[in-house]
Protein backbone atom coordinates (compact mmCIF):
# COMPACT_ATOMS: atom_id res chain seq x y z
CA UNK A 1 0.00 0.00 0.00
CA UNK A 2 1.46 3.83 -1.45
CA UNK A 3 0.92 6.77 0.00
CA UNK A 4 2.37 9.86 -2.47
CA UNK A 5 3.18 13.17 -0.20
CA UNK A 6 4.54 16.71 -2.19
CA UNK A 7 5.91 17.90 0.70
CA UNK A 8 6.11 22.11 0.93
CA UNK A 9 9.05 22.13 -1.14
CA UNK A 10 7.53 20.15 -4.09
CA UNK A 11 9.53 16.77 -3.62
CA UNK A 12 7.35 14.06 -3.76
CA UNK A 13 8.02 10.77 -1.41
CA UNK A 14 6.74 7.89 -1.89
CA UNK A 15 5.22 6.07 1.78
CA UNK A 16 4.53 2.92 3.02
CA UNK A 17 0.71 3.54 3.67
CA UNK A 18 0.32 1.76 6.65
CA UNK A 19 -3.70 0.09 7.35
CA UNK A 20 -5.98 2.24 9.90
CA UNK A 21 -3.45 4.55 9.94
CA UNK A 22 -4.47 8.46 9.71
CA UNK A 23 -2.62 9.98 6.80
CA UNK A 24 -1.09 12.63 9.14
CA UNK A 25 0.21 10.30 11.33
CA UNK A 26 2.05 8.29 8.33
CA UNK A 27 3.50 11.40 7.60
CA UNK A 28 4.60 12.35 10.61
CA UNK A 29 6.28 8.49 11.21
CA UNK A 30 7.77 8.63 7.88
CA UNK A 31 9.34 12.22 9.18
CA UNK A 32 8.04 14.73 6.39
CA UNK A 33 7.85 18.18 7.98
CA UNK A 34 4.07 18.45 9.23
CA UNK A 35 2.97 20.29 11.78
CA UNK A 36 -0.10 18.42 13.11
CA UNK A 37 -0.08 20.35 16.61
CA UNK A 38 -3.34 19.24 17.73
CA UNK A 39 -2.06 15.98 17.00
CA UNK A 40 -5.02 14.35 15.30
CA UNK A 41 -7.98 16.24 17.07
CA UNK A 42 -9.11 17.92 13.87
CA UNK A 43 -8.91 21.18 15.49
CA UNK A 44 -5.69 23.29 14.20
CA UNK A 45 -5.63 22.50 10.46
CA UNK A 46 -1.94 22.23 10.60
CA UNK A 47 -1.89 19.06 8.83
CA UNK A 48 -3.79 20.78 5.71
CA UNK A 49 -3.21 18.35 2.35
CA UNK A 50 -4.38 19.24 -1.28
CA UNK A 51 -5.68 15.62 -2.54
CA UNK A 52 -5.18 14.65 -5.80
CA UNK A 53 -7.99 15.72 -8.01
CA UNK A 54 -8.18 11.40 -9.24
CA UNK A 55 -8.67 10.71 -5.58
CA UNK A 56 -10.95 13.20 -3.91
CA UNK A 57 -14.42 11.12 -4.91
CA UNK A 58 -12.85 8.51 -3.08
CA UNK A 59 -12.22 9.68 0.55
CA UNK A 60 -15.20 9.38 2.98
CA UNK A 61 -16.69 12.69 2.88
CA UNK A 62 -15.80 16.05 4.95
CA UNK A 63 -17.44 15.88 8.09
CA UNK A 64 -18.78 19.62 9.48
CA UNK A 65 -15.73 19.62 12.00
CA UNK A 66 -13.39 19.24 9.30
CA UNK A 67 -15.09 22.04 7.69
CA UNK A 68 -14.91 24.50 10.68
CA UNK A 69 -11.47 23.37 11.29
CA UNK A 70 -10.38 24.41 7.36
CA UNK A 71 -11.68 27.60 8.41
CA UNK A 72 -8.02 28.28 10.21
CA UNK A 73 -6.04 27.27 7.53
CA UNK A 74 -4.79 29.40 4.38
CA UNK A 75 -5.17 28.42 0.71
CA UNK A 76 -7.95 26.80 1.06
CA UNK A 77 -8.85 24.84 -2.13
CA UNK A 78 -11.94 22.08 -3.57
CA UNK A 79 -9.50 19.64 -2.53
CA UNK A 80 -8.39 20.59 0.71
CA UNK A 81 -8.58 18.02 2.99
CA UNK A 82 -6.88 17.69 6.69
CA UNK A 83 -5.18 14.33 6.78
CA UNK A 84 -5.55 13.63 9.90
CA UNK A 85 -9.18 12.80 8.89
CA UNK A 86 -8.33 10.51 6.12
CA UNK A 87 -8.13 6.46 7.15
CA UNK A 88 -5.52 4.81 5.24
CA UNK A 89 -6.56 1.77 3.56
CA UNK A 90 -6.48 -0.64 0.80
CA UNK A 91 -8.97 1.23 -0.97
CA UNK A 92 -6.47 4.48 -0.86
CA UNK A 93 -3.50 2.96 -2.25
CA UNK A 94 -1.26 5.17 -4.29
CA UNK A 95 -3.21 8.12 -2.62
CA UNK A 96 -1.52 11.41 -3.96
CA UNK A 97 -1.66 14.37 -1.16
CA UNK A 98 0.87 18.02 -1.43
CA UNK A 99 1.32 19.12 1.92
CA UNK A 100 -0.24 22.85 1.82
CA UNK A 101 1.18 25.88 2.95
CA UNK A 102 1.15 26.67 7.14
CA UNK A 103 1.69 22.87 7.70
CA UNK A 104 5.34 23.51 8.23
CA UNK A 105 6.39 22.73 11.64
CA UNK B 1 -8.87 30.12 41.56
CA UNK B 2 -6.79 32.51 42.96
CA UNK B 3 -5.97 35.72 40.39
CA UNK B 4 -3.72 38.55 40.86
CA UNK B 5 -3.80 42.02 39.81
CA UNK B 6 -1.69 42.13 36.02
CA UNK B 7 1.46 44.58 36.87
CA UNK B 8 2.19 43.62 40.58
CA UNK B 9 5.08 42.23 42.07
CA UNK B 10 5.39 38.30 43.92
CA UNK B 11 7.52 36.73 46.02
CA UNK B 12 6.71 32.56 45.89
CA UNK B 13 8.69 29.77 46.28
CA UNK B 14 8.31 28.62 42.88
CA UNK B 15 7.27 30.15 39.33
CA UNK B 16 5.51 27.37 36.77
CA UNK B 17 5.50 28.44 33.27
CA UNK B 18 2.90 26.92 31.98
CA UNK B 19 -0.63 25.93 33.34
CA UNK B 20 -1.29 22.85 31.01
CA UNK B 21 -1.82 19.56 32.67
CA UNK B 22 1.99 18.71 34.42
CA UNK B 23 2.35 23.07 35.08
CA UNK B 24 -0.95 22.66 37.47
CA UNK B 25 0.18 18.78 38.71
CA UNK B 26 3.45 19.96 39.52
CA UNK B 27 1.94 22.46 41.69
CA UNK B 28 0.46 19.13 43.85
CA UNK B 29 3.50 17.77 44.03
CA UNK B 30 5.44 20.72 45.14
CA UNK B 31 2.48 21.30 47.71
CA UNK B 32 3.30 18.01 49.49
CA UNK B 33 6.50 19.12 49.97
CA UNK B 34 5.24 22.49 51.51
CA UNK B 35 6.27 24.89 48.33
CA UNK B 36 4.08 27.70 46.98
CA UNK B 37 3.43 28.24 42.99
CA UNK B 38 2.73 30.90 41.09
CA UNK B 39 1.96 29.67 37.15
CA UNK B 40 2.05 32.04 34.36
CA UNK B 41 -0.10 31.19 31.31
CA UNK B 42 -1.21 33.49 27.82
CA UNK B 43 -4.31 31.60 27.92
CA UNK B 44 -6.95 33.15 29.56
CA UNK B 45 -7.54 29.42 31.41
CA UNK B 46 -5.86 26.75 32.87
CA UNK B 47 -5.35 23.66 31.02
CA UNK B 48 -3.16 24.22 28.34
CA UNK B 49 -3.55 22.19 24.68
CA UNK B 50 -6.03 19.94 26.97
CA UNK B 51 -8.48 23.07 27.00
CA UNK B 52 -7.63 24.98 24.26
CA UNK B 53 -7.28 22.71 21.39
CA UNK B 54 -9.32 19.17 22.63
CA UNK B 55 -11.56 19.72 25.31
CA UNK B 56 -14.14 17.61 24.41
CA UNK B 57 -11.65 15.45 22.90
CA UNK B 58 -11.19 11.95 25.11
CA UNK B 59 -8.08 11.19 26.06
CA UNK B 60 -7.54 7.09 26.66
CA UNK B 61 -4.36 6.66 28.50
CA UNK B 62 -4.48 8.91 31.73
CA UNK B 63 -3.63 6.22 34.51
CA UNK B 64 -6.92 5.18 36.13
CA UNK B 65 -9.35 7.24 33.87
CA UNK B 66 -10.11 4.67 30.81
CA UNK B 67 -11.60 7.73 29.10
CA UNK B 68 -11.18 11.35 30.07
CA UNK B 69 -11.85 14.59 27.82
CA UNK B 70 -9.69 17.48 28.00
CA UNK B 71 -11.46 19.58 30.02
CA UNK B 72 -12.53 17.16 32.78
CA UNK B 73 -8.99 16.20 33.29
CA UNK B 74 -8.16 19.83 33.69
CA UNK B 75 -11.16 19.97 36.14
CA UNK B 76 -10.36 17.50 37.87
CA UNK B 77 -6.04 18.77 38.48
CA UNK B 78 -7.62 21.94 39.60
CA UNK B 79 -9.78 20.45 42.29
CA UNK B 80 -6.82 18.45 43.44
CA UNK B 81 -4.66 21.44 44.09
CA UNK B 82 -7.56 23.55 46.06
CA UNK B 83 -5.40 22.49 49.00
CA UNK B 84 -2.14 24.45 47.95
CA UNK B 85 -3.99 27.75 46.62
CA UNK B 86 -1.81 28.24 43.69
CA UNK B 87 -1.72 32.04 41.92
CA UNK B 88 -2.61 32.41 38.12
CA UNK B 89 -1.24 34.96 36.38
CA UNK B 90 -3.39 34.16 33.38
CA UNK B 91 -3.27 36.27 29.49
CA UNK B 92 0.44 36.79 30.47
CA UNK B 93 3.28 35.28 28.46
CA UNK B 94 6.87 34.86 30.63
CA UNK B 95 8.78 37.44 28.76
CA UNK B 96 11.99 37.35 30.60
CA UNK B 97 14.27 35.77 33.16
CA UNK B 98 17.45 37.06 34.85
CA UNK B 99 19.09 36.61 38.28
CA UNK B 100 18.99 38.33 41.03
CA UNK B 101 21.42 39.26 43.39
CA UNK B 102 20.27 37.13 45.77
CA UNK B 103 20.52 34.02 43.38
CA UNK B 104 16.50 34.11 42.88
CA UNK B 105 14.87 34.22 39.44
CA UNK B 106 13.12 37.10 38.43
CA UNK B 107 10.11 36.80 36.05
CA UNK B 108 8.67 39.37 33.74
CA UNK B 109 5.19 38.71 32.07
CA UNK B 110 4.15 40.73 28.78
CA UNK B 111 1.98 42.36 30.79
CA UNK B 112 4.27 43.58 33.41
CA UNK B 113 3.87 41.20 36.56
CA UNK B 114 6.90 40.54 38.40
CA UNK B 115 7.74 37.58 40.32
CA UNK B 116 10.78 35.96 42.25
CA UNK B 117 11.27 32.78 43.59
CA UNK B 118 14.75 30.56 43.88
CA UNK B 119 13.34 27.74 41.56
CA UNK B 120 11.83 28.09 37.81
CA UNK B 121 9.74 24.96 36.71
CA UNK B 122 8.76 25.36 32.45
CA UNK B 123 6.13 23.38 32.27
CA UNK B 124 5.24 25.52 28.94
CA UNK B 125 4.26 22.37 26.39
CA UNK B 126 4.25 23.04 22.78
CA UNK B 127 4.95 26.96 23.39
CA UNK B 128 2.65 29.96 24.02
CA UNK B 129 -0.86 30.16 21.97
CA UNK B 130 -0.40 32.97 19.83
CA UNK B 131 -2.33 34.07 16.87
CA UNK B 132 -2.37 32.57 13.46
CA UNK B 133 -0.96 34.88 11.30
CA UNK B 134 -2.56 34.64 7.25
CA UNK B 135 -0.17 33.39 5.10
CA UNK B 136 0.21 37.20 3.37
CA UNK B 137 3.29 38.72 1.30
CA UNK B 138 4.90 41.86 3.81
CA UNK B 139 2.49 41.05 6.24
CA UNK B 140 4.99 42.16 9.23
CA UNK B 141 5.94 45.85 7.72
CA UNK B 142 1.48 46.17 8.44
CA UNK B 143 1.36 44.47 11.64
CA UNK B 144 0.78 46.62 14.83
CA UNK B 145 -0.14 49.18 12.17
CA UNK B 146 -2.84 48.31 10.30
CA UNK B 147 -3.19 44.50 10.80
CA UNK B 148 -4.06 43.18 14.31
CA UNK B 149 -4.91 39.95 15.76
CA UNK B 150 -6.45 41.08 18.92
CA UNK B 151 -8.90 44.29 20.08
CA UNK B 152 -6.75 45.30 23.17
CA UNK B 153 -8.61 48.82 23.23
CA UNK B 154 -11.89 49.01 21.23
CA UNK B 155 -11.29 52.96 20.44
CA UNK B 156 -8.33 52.25 18.63
CA UNK B 157 -10.75 51.00 16.17
CA UNK B 158 -13.20 54.11 16.40
CA UNK B 159 -14.36 55.61 13.15
CA UNK B 160 -11.66 53.28 10.99
CA UNK B 161 -12.45 51.45 7.99
CA UNK B 162 -12.44 47.49 9.26
CA UNK B 163 -12.08 44.43 7.61
CA UNK B 164 -12.59 41.57 9.76
CA UNK B 165 -11.09 38.15 8.47
CA UNK B 166 -12.47 34.52 10.16
CA UNK B 167 -16.10 33.10 10.47
CA UNK B 168 -14.91 31.92 14.42
CA UNK B 169 -16.18 33.31 17.37
CA UNK B 170 -13.80 36.27 17.71
CA UNK B 171 -14.43 37.10 13.91
CA UNK B 172 -18.28 37.44 14.64
CA UNK B 173 -17.96 38.85 18.12
CA UNK B 174 -15.56 41.47 17.05
CA UNK B 175 -17.66 42.41 13.71
CA UNK B 176 -20.64 43.26 16.04
CA UNK B 177 -18.89 44.70 18.66
CA UNK B 178 -17.15 47.43 16.47
CA UNK B 179 -19.72 48.06 14.06
CA UNK B 180 -21.37 50.43 16.12
CA UNK B 181 -18.21 52.41 16.40
CA UNK B 182 -16.54 52.25 12.96
CA UNK B 183 -16.70 54.08 10.19
CA UNK B 184 -17.30 50.55 7.92
CA UNK B 185 -17.44 47.18 8.87
CA UNK B 186 -16.74 43.84 6.46
CA UNK B 187 -16.63 40.94 6.99
CA UNK B 188 -14.91 38.27 4.89
CA UNK B 189 -14.55 34.39 5.44
CA UNK B 190 -13.67 31.31 2.79
CA UNK B 191 -17.62 30.07 2.67
CA UNK B 192 -21.19 30.96 3.00
CA UNK B 193 -20.93 29.58 6.43
CA UNK B 194 -20.21 30.48 10.41
CA UNK B 195 -19.41 28.16 12.57
CA UNK B 196 -19.48 30.95 15.23
CA UNK B 197 -22.62 30.78 17.64
CA UNK B 198 -25.79 30.86 15.83
CA UNK B 199 -26.66 33.98 17.59
CA UNK B 200 -24.29 36.51 16.46
CA UNK B 201 -24.44 34.84 12.78
CA UNK B 202 -28.19 36.11 12.90
CA UNK B 203 -27.12 39.30 14.25
CA UNK B 204 -24.36 39.85 11.69
CA UNK B 205 -26.88 38.37 8.68
CA UNK B 206 -29.38 41.15 9.84
CA UNK B 207 -26.61 43.73 9.87
CA UNK B 208 -25.86 42.67 6.56
CA UNK B 209 -29.12 42.41 5.11
CA UNK B 210 -29.27 45.39 6.21
CA UNK B 211 -26.87 47.63 4.47
CA UNK B 212 -25.19 47.92 7.99
CA UNK B 213 -22.13 45.47 7.15
CA UNK B 214 -20.95 44.19 4.27
CA UNK B 215 -20.18 40.19 3.77
CA UNK B 216 -17.26 39.14 1.59
CA UNK B 217 -17.14 35.43 0.75
CA UNK B 218 -13.50 35.02 -0.90
CA UNK B 219 -10.13 34.56 0.13
CA UNK B 220 -7.54 36.81 1.46
CA UNK B 221 -4.67 37.02 -0.85
CA UNK B 222 -2.69 40.27 -0.32
CA UNK B 223 -2.56 43.27 1.28
CA UNK B 224 -2.68 46.60 -0.34
CA UNK B 225 -1.03 50.01 0.87
CA UNK B 226 2.08 52.02 1.91
CA UNK B 227 4.76 52.06 5.30
CA UNK B 228 2.82 49.36 7.05
CA UNK B 229 -1.05 51.62 6.51
CA UNK B 230 -3.31 49.49 4.08
CA UNK B 231 -5.74 50.71 2.00
CA UNK B 232 -7.20 47.49 1.01
CA UNK B 233 -7.08 43.85 1.09
CA UNK B 234 -6.74 42.28 -2.08
CA UNK B 235 -9.48 38.95 -2.20
CA UNK B 236 -10.06 36.31 -4.53
CA UNK B 237 -13.50 34.43 -5.05
CA UNK B 238 -14.94 32.35 -7.84
CA UNK B 239 -17.79 34.10 -8.08
CA UNK B 240 -16.20 37.53 -8.97
CA UNK B 241 -12.26 36.57 -9.38
CA UNK B 242 -9.54 38.72 -7.60
CA UNK B 243 -11.43 41.95 -6.14
CA UNK B 244 -9.56 44.78 -3.75
CA UNK B 245 -11.76 45.34 -0.83
CA UNK B 246 -11.25 48.95 0.67
CA UNK B 247 -9.90 49.31 4.22
CA UNK B 248 -7.51 50.94 6.60
CA UNK B 249 -7.83 48.13 9.28
CA UNK B 250 -7.56 44.45 8.90
CA UNK B 251 -8.19 42.34 12.02
CA UNK B 252 -7.09 38.49 11.58
CA UNK B 253 -9.02 35.59 13.22
CA UNK B 254 -7.52 32.20 11.87
CA UNK B 255 -7.11 31.03 15.88
CA UNK B 256 -3.81 29.93 17.54
CA UNK B 257 -0.91 27.84 16.89
CA UNK B 258 1.79 27.18 19.42
CA UNK B 259 5.13 29.03 19.69
CA UNK B 260 8.15 28.94 21.73
CA UNK B 261 8.35 32.56 22.13
CA UNK B 262 10.66 34.27 24.82
CA UNK B 263 11.95 31.19 26.28
CA UNK B 264 14.32 30.24 23.91
CA UNK B 265 16.26 33.44 25.28
CA UNK B 266 16.03 31.98 28.26
CA UNK B 267 19.68 30.59 27.90
CA UNK B 268 18.64 26.86 28.36
CA UNK B 269 20.47 25.23 25.28
CA UNK B 270 17.59 24.43 23.40
CA UNK B 271 17.68 21.25 21.76
CA UNK B 272 15.45 21.68 18.06
CA UNK B 273 13.42 23.87 20.02
CA UNK B 274 13.19 21.85 22.76
CA UNK B 275 14.47 22.21 26.84
CA UNK B 276 17.30 19.27 27.52
CA UNK B 277 16.83 18.15 30.81
CA UNK B 278 18.20 15.27 33.16
CA UNK B 279 16.56 12.16 34.04
CA UNK B 280 16.47 12.42 37.87
CA UNK B 281 15.35 15.48 38.51
CA UNK B 282 14.35 17.05 35.11
CA UNK B 283 16.43 19.83 35.92
CA UNK B 284 18.06 22.04 33.06
CA UNK B 285 21.58 22.63 32.24
CA UNK B 286 20.66 26.14 34.42
CA UNK B 287 20.96 25.09 38.02
CA UNK B 288 17.35 25.73 39.97
CA UNK B 289 15.59 25.81 36.46
CA UNK B 290 13.82 22.72 35.42
CA UNK B 291 11.32 21.56 32.82
CA UNK B 292 8.60 19.32 32.87
CA UNK B 293 5.92 18.04 30.27
CA UNK B 294 6.26 18.07 26.10
CA UNK B 295 8.91 21.13 26.24
CA UNK B 296 11.68 19.15 27.89
CA UNK B 297 14.58 16.65 26.45
CA UNK B 298 15.84 13.70 27.40
CA UNK B 299 16.84 10.02 25.60
CA UNK B 300 13.64 8.04 25.77
CA UNK B 301 11.37 11.21 25.89
CA UNK B 302 7.77 10.40 25.35
CA UNK B 303 5.16 13.53 24.70
CA UNK B 304 2.49 11.97 26.96
CA UNK B 305 1.07 14.10 29.93
CA UNK B 306 1.57 10.80 32.41
CA UNK B 307 5.25 11.46 31.65
CA UNK B 308 5.22 14.97 32.56
CA UNK B 309 3.35 14.02 36.02
CA UNK B 310 6.35 11.60 36.42
CA UNK B 311 8.65 14.70 35.90
CA UNK B 312 7.11 16.64 38.59
CA UNK B 313 7.35 14.23 41.26
CA UNK B 314 10.96 14.24 40.70
CA UNK B 315 11.52 17.78 39.90
CA UNK B 316 9.85 18.71 43.20
CA UNK B 317 12.44 16.61 44.81
CA UNK B 318 15.10 18.89 43.89
CA UNK B 319 13.34 21.61 44.00
CA UNK B 320 12.64 21.42 47.99
CA UNK B 321 16.53 21.51 48.29
CA UNK B 322 16.80 24.51 46.76
CA UNK B 323 13.82 26.34 48.29
CA UNK B 324 14.72 24.43 51.60
CA UNK B 325 18.02 24.23 52.00
CA UNK B 326 18.56 23.44 55.76
CA UNK B 327 15.62 21.14 56.21
CA UNK B 328 15.60 17.47 55.66
CA UNK B 329 13.46 15.56 52.71
CA UNK B 330 11.53 12.91 54.06
CA UNK B 331 9.97 10.85 51.43
CA UNK B 332 6.05 10.10 52.43
CA UNK B 333 3.28 8.58 51.37
CA UNK B 334 -0.67 10.38 51.16
CA UNK B 335 -2.22 7.17 52.04
CA UNK B 336 -0.59 7.26 55.70
CA UNK B 337 1.01 10.22 56.43
CA UNK B 338 -0.65 12.18 58.90
CA UNK B 339 1.61 15.49 57.69
CA UNK B 340 0.41 14.83 54.21
CA UNK B 341 -3.09 14.35 55.13
CA UNK B 342 -3.54 17.87 56.96
CA UNK B 343 -1.97 19.93 54.00
CA UNK B 344 -4.58 18.01 52.12
CA UNK B 345 -7.76 19.07 54.21
CA UNK B 346 -8.26 15.55 54.38
CA UNK B 347 -7.22 14.89 58.12
CA UNK B 348 -9.47 13.47 60.51
CA UNK B 349 -7.37 14.72 63.57
CA UNK B 350 -10.46 17.34 63.89
CA UNK B 351 -12.91 14.09 64.42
Amino acid sequence: MKLYVTDQGGVTHELEGIEGWRVMEIIRDYGLPIKAECGGCCTCATCHVYVDKEWLDKLYPMRDDEQDALDNAFDVHDNSRLSCQILMSESLDGLKVTLAPGTEP
Amino acid sequence: MALENKGETHKTDVIIIGAGPVGLFAVFELGLLDMKAHLVDILDKPGGQCSELYPEKPIYDIPAWPVITGQDLTDRLMEQIVPFNPVFHLGQMAQSLQKLDNGHWQLVTSEGTVIEAPVVVVAAGGGSFVPKKPLLPNLESYEGKSVFYAVRKMEQFRGKKILIAGGGDSALDWALNLQPIAAEVALVHRRDDFRAAPDSVNKMRELVAAGKMKLHIADVKSLEGADGQLSGVGANSKAEGDFIIPCDTLLAFYGLTMKLGPIAEFGLNLHENLIPVDTEKFETQTPTIFSIGDINYYPGKLKLILSGFHEAALMAQQAFRYVYPDKKLRFQYTTSSSALQEKLGVSDKAA
